[in-house]
């Protein structure tokens, strides 16, 4: 456990936008990583897609880690912003966009 | 797998009992539900911390027993 926690801190710290996701950024295996990868398109984010598919200790370990039961789980410089229903609302209300251009300057 | 909407209202309206709970099964298969959850609990706290108050009034099981629930949570008016 505690290596999946080092393994996800480095990711995180490693990339300023990460999405945990199931699938990939082309093929979204589920509805709401496929919603979740659709707003940050939108938002014009470059982002590290992570898929948890792959790696059962990530899979597993990302829950703990960001006390947070269900994938998608967006991360913004190191910090857990939430999953696709809170990344729709915050990009609904331009709080994404602008969360994204204040800590990484990639929106449009 | 799939969990009566009844169940989840009452999970949710025991952890936080001045909530009004408004469930939609989306695929009436029972498995994938919206709710829209409104309480004063909610007062103070951002949405992550909103949510997990929620999650932990469904006691894990959210992610497992209950695949897919949009949540959205909001203050009384």
């Amino acid at each position: 456990m505690s290596d999946a926690n080092e393994r996800i801190s480095q990711i995180v710290n490693e990339h300023d936008v990460v999405l945990f996701m199931k699938g990939t950024q082309l093929f979204p295996q589920c509805g709401f990583s496929s919603r979740a990868v659709a707003i940050l398109e939108h938002c014009g984010a470059d982002f590290e897609g992570v898929d948890v598919l792959q790696d059962m200790e990530i899979r597993q370990g990302i829950k703990a880690y960001s006390d947070w039961p269900t994938i998608p789980q967006l991360y913004v410089k190191g910090e857990f912003v939430g999953g696709s229903d809170i990344m729709m609302e915050m990009y609904e209300a331009g709080e994404l966009q602008q969360l994204l251009q204040e800590k990484v300057g990639s929106a449009n | 797998m799939a969990m009566p909407a009844a169940e989840i209202e009452a999970l949710i309206k025991a952890a936080l009992p001045d909530a009004t709970v408004e469930i939609r099964d989306l695929a009436g298969d029972g498995d994938h539900y919206q709710a829209i959850v409104t309480s004063a609990a909610f007062a103070g706290k951002n949405r992550v911390q909103q949510h997990k108050l929620v999650y932990e009034a469904l006691g894990g099981r959210m992610g497992g027993e209950l695949h897919a629930l949009q949540l959205t949570t909001t203050l009384p008016n």
